[in-house]
């Protein structure tokens, strides 16, 4: 029997121990046997050494969030053991490599394994990282995951060229496996069992590469910065395959830069970066505003300000996003939920801006970009709705560039066509194109086009109400949250435990922050009994931005700022806060070693 | 077949009287006429700066970008459609102070684009700061006492950067300059020209008779610009300015090294994924 309903696993070692080849293996194996399972890395900004920990929930389909206390560890070393024993879950196992850590003499509700890895791969190849392999083999035997989907997914893993080290993973990982079957086999309750159904393994990064390519993305340029360099990645050997060009940037000046000519050229064109560089690229921003070139940017923070948390993830960049550029333009802020949603809002984003010809911001943090879920394959669709905006094909009499249509939108002549030829300055204009700035003053003019600009900003919240929020949760809600971005799943189970704990709660999603739904919200505002704010930052930024706009403040906010996401038990602890009488107005949470809440006042 | 005249828009020119930079706007279409482009297939893009003005007058696709910033638009715009010629103009502030960085990485990449510095040794739209190529001593509003810091080289920082083509002009030869532009157009890879564009208003030094006795013209040097060595021994010269072309090899461009820019323009790719692309993709994640 594997009737477990889900697991939590965490891995932990230093980096360069093999955590992440581990994580991948267990993903795999996990998505084609049928499972559901979402992974998130916790590190620090180091190549070797440091303290890794992969926290992986797996269970049945769809897992929503990395889990709370864990029921497996996988410890690489003696400090991943000491640290992390605290928090196991009741029947928990701890499993390490007996011959380098030893039993931790701290109580725990933790079965400690240690398995001598030594002694089972004394016959294979010489490789320090064999050990990772040899208990993840034991693992794998405790969830009774099937040794034939397993087998496959490491020598995936490895791929067909490394023949040799994939035929010695899987002689360590069955030297695991049938160690622990003998020494110690998983009672009848324990273990878990997937629906049969392949699945796909994908990241928050990979799915935003993904629909830029299925969204016919033609250029993608960006300077290295983590947390967005993995799109990079993924598009760098992919993108020649589809008529796109992936060019890494001098700094982020030049790939923005270098965006918005290739969008003027008539291609769709993206950047990817994280707060400093999107720093960086605020000018250019306004530039795609000011000349009216489409161009896309994925914001995906991390923990700020300056270089702050680099490898950490933060919801603090929402100002920066609408903020970016001097001046007022037309512009789009989006933020993405989870890999799919990253998916289709990649899409979007590129549609918004050919429509508009203006800039769109695709907000993620570290947190989405770096997640590893498992999907449906079908739960991303390449037919999307593609709309590149009005282009003239030929011209017929004088073309006007910024001709002041009833929309604002003035149809583009790309580069190329014969006839179109105009100027597009970064300085104020007049619908030729032709400099209104400096010696041409003419104050009517520049009224008339910004006027024009802006209007756009009609259309533009038009075709983004639809997507400006999710709810979930009955009106009469005892307890209304409001969240953006990437906690909705960690939101909406803490939703669920509440509503199940006899609270009826509702949750607020926003998906757009600008142009800000606020006609839309308000009646769910006005409606809400007691109204909270989680985010992933110190200032209650979303909340600022509903007060601004709706004039509607929000009395409760709990809020996390230690670089970590939110985990289930802390946040439902805090939420159940509120629902009381004499609630703290503020609640600041923590991660600590325990992953117990920490409140600041 | 397009004249000179018709590569000028009727954009009322708005340099000073006398100011250098109508004598590279001449040049400019001059060379564009030799050469027979195709004005709708012609982009000039500039940064900020009186020179970047120069775009407004040229009857071509245009875009006057951000100070600093036009090298990097202009690589987008050339990555998004090599059939595209591109021409980039702007000045000495704009490209080697606040653009530096993006014309070293130019130089490298060797994008088939030609960058056209008018290069007048001080800051004219702000009224009379120094420049990165104002000479140590040069009295500027910003260098009351003199400039003290060293002038900026970009013809030996050019050729040790990594052009395949350096040349260098000077408005007082209009002649000699529209030849120069010409062979940057024409040549594949990035090429730098580099104009002594004089400032009439705020720069009383480096005037047009200042430079007339300093310029020295390669091809009465029996200058061979395929000679690394001798160009760098010209660029570095400090008995004379030297003008034509300084330095020009033959290497593939990035257009020629880049995988994703072998086929068709980017601008003509196909939108969407066949279900087979589509397959192949998902089955990656598997």
């Amino acid at each position: 029997m594997n009737n477990q309903r889900e697991a939590t696993i965490w891995i932990g070692g230093e980096a360069g121990e093999g955590i992440a080849s581990a994580g991948d293996i267990f993903m795999k194996a996990s998505a084609r046997t049928g499972l559901g399972a979402f992974a998130h890395n916790s590190y620090q900004s180091v190549i070797r050494g440091g303290e890794v920990l992969l926290q992986i929930r797996a269970g049945a389909h769809p897992v929503p969030s990395q889990g709370g206390k864990w029921d497996y560890l996988i410890a690489l070393n003696q400090n991943i053991l000491d640290h992390h024993l605290g928090s196991a879950g009741p029947g928990a196992v701890a499993l390490f490599n007996a011959d380098t850590v030893k039993p931790s003499a701290a109580p725990s509700a933790a079965a400690l394994r240690g398995i001598p890895v030594g002694e089972l791969t004394a016959d294979l190849p010489r490789n320090p990282v064999m050990q990772n392999t040899v208990l993840l083999g034991a693992l794998m035997l405790l969830l009774k995951i099937p040794w034939e989907i397993f087998e496959g997914s490491i020598r995936a893993q490895f791929g067909k060229r490394k023949a040799e080290l994939s035929d010695a993973n899987v002689t360590a990982a069955r030297r695991g496996w049938e160690f622990t079957d003998k020494h110690f086999p998983p009672p009848d309750e324990r273990g878990l069992a997937g629906d049969g159904k392949r699945r796909i393994v994908i990241t928050g990064n990979q799915a935003a590469a993904l629909g830029a390519v299925a969204g016919g993305c033609k250029f993608y340029s960006a300077y290295p910065m983590t947390p967005a360099s993995s799109i990079l990645h993924w598009l760098a050997p992919r993108a020649s395959r589809y008529g796109m060009l992936m060019k890494q940037a001098e700094d982020e000046l030049a790939a923005i830069n270098m965006a918005i000519g290739a969008g003027y050229a008539g291609v769709r064109a993206m950047v990817g970066t994280s707060g400093g560089g999107f720093a960086l690229m605020t000018e250019a921003i306004g530039l795609a505003g000011m000349v009216e070139a489409p161009v896309v940017a994925v914001l995906s923070q991390r923990g700020g300000p300056s270089t702050g948390l680099a490898t950490k993830t933060e919801q603090g960049d929402l100002f920066q996003a609408l903020g970016a550029s001097q001046g007022e333009f037309p512009k789009a802020v989006l933020a993405a939920l989870d890999p799919v949603d990253t998916y289709y809002t990649v899409i979007e984003a590129h549609n918004l801006a050919e429509k508009y010809q203006m800039p769109v911001i695709v907000m993620m943090d570290l947190y989405l970009s770096e997640q590893t879920v498992i999907l449906d394959p079908e739960s991303l669709n390449p037919r999307v709705p593609i709309e590149r905006g009005e282009v003239v094909q030929s011209v017929e009499g004088e073309y006007l560039r910024y001709r002041d249509t009833p929309n604002g939108v003035s149809p583009r002549a790309l580069p190329g066509t014969p006839d179109g030829m105009h100027i597009a300055p970064s300085d104020a204009h007049n619908e030729q194109g032709v400099l209104i700035s400096d010696w041409y003053t003419n104050p009517s003019m520049r009224t008339r086009m910004m006027n024009k600009r802006m209007r756009k900003m009609e259309g533009v919240l038009r075709d983004t109400e639809t997507r400006a929020f999710l709810h979930e949760g009955p009106e009469d809600a005892e307890l209304t949250i409001i969240g953006w971005g990437s906690t909705f799943h960690i939101l909406e189970e803490a939703r669920r435990a509440l509503s199940d704990g006899g609270h009826p709660v509702r949750l607020i999603q926003f998906r757009t922050l600008w142009p800000f739904p606020a006609k839309k919200i308000l009646p769910y505002l006005q409606g809400a009994k007691r109204i909270v704010c989680v985010e992933n930052n110190y200032g209650g930024l979303l909340a600022r931005l509903i007060r601004q706009e709706t004039g509607v403040e929000i009395p409760y906010a709990v809020r996390k700022y230690d670089g970590e996401p939110f985990s289930i038990g802390p946040l439902k602890a805090a939420l159940e806060a509120v629902l009381k009488k004499g609630a703290p107005a503020v609640q600041t949470l923590v991660s600590s070693e325990l992953d117990l809440p920490v409140v600041f006042r | 077949m397009t004249t000179a005249a018709e590569y000028k828009s009727r954009v009322r020119q708005t340099w000073c009287s006398g100011c250098g930079d109508y004598g590279v706007l001449n040049a400019l279409t001059n060379a564009c006429a030799a050469l027979g482009v195709e004005r709708h297939n012609l982009v000039v893009v500039s940064g900020i700066g009186c020179s970047s003005d120069l775009p407004h007058f040229m009857s071509a696709y245009g875009i006057h970008t951000l100070h600093g910033r036009a090298l990097p638009v202009a690589q987008g715009i050339k990555m998004a459609n090599k059939d595209l010629t591109v021409v980039v103009t702007g000045g000495d502030g704009d490209g080697y102070g606040i653009g530096a960085g993006h014309f070293l990485h130019a130089l490298r990449r060797n994008l088939d684009l030609t960058y056209i510095v008018m290069d007048n040794r001080i800051y004219g739209l702000t009224t009379g700061q120094a420049s990165p190529t104002s000479d140590r001593g040069h009295k500027t509003k910003s260098t009351p006492a003199g400039n003290p810091e060293c002038a900026l080289n970009p013809l030996a920082l050019a050729v040790v950067g990594g052009a395949t083509f350096v040349g260098r002009g000077f408005s007082g030869e209009p002649v000699h300059l529209a030849e120069v532009i010409r062979r940057g157009i024409a040549h594949k890879g990035f090429s730098l020209v580099d104009v002594f564009s004089p400032c009439v208003t705020w720069n009383k030094i480096n005037t047009y008779d200042w430079y007339r006795p300093r310029v020295v013209k390669m091809e009465s040097e029996g200058h061979n610009p395929a000679d690394r060595d001798a160009a760098i021994r010209q660029a570095l010269r400090e008995d004379k300015l030297p003008i034509g072309v300084i330095y020009e090899i033959d290497e593939p461009t990035f257009t020629d090294e880049e995988p994703s820019l072998q086929g068709e323009p980017l601008v003509k790719s196909r939108i969407g994924l066949t279900d087979e692309e589509w397959n192949k993709l998902i089955g990656e994640f598997g």
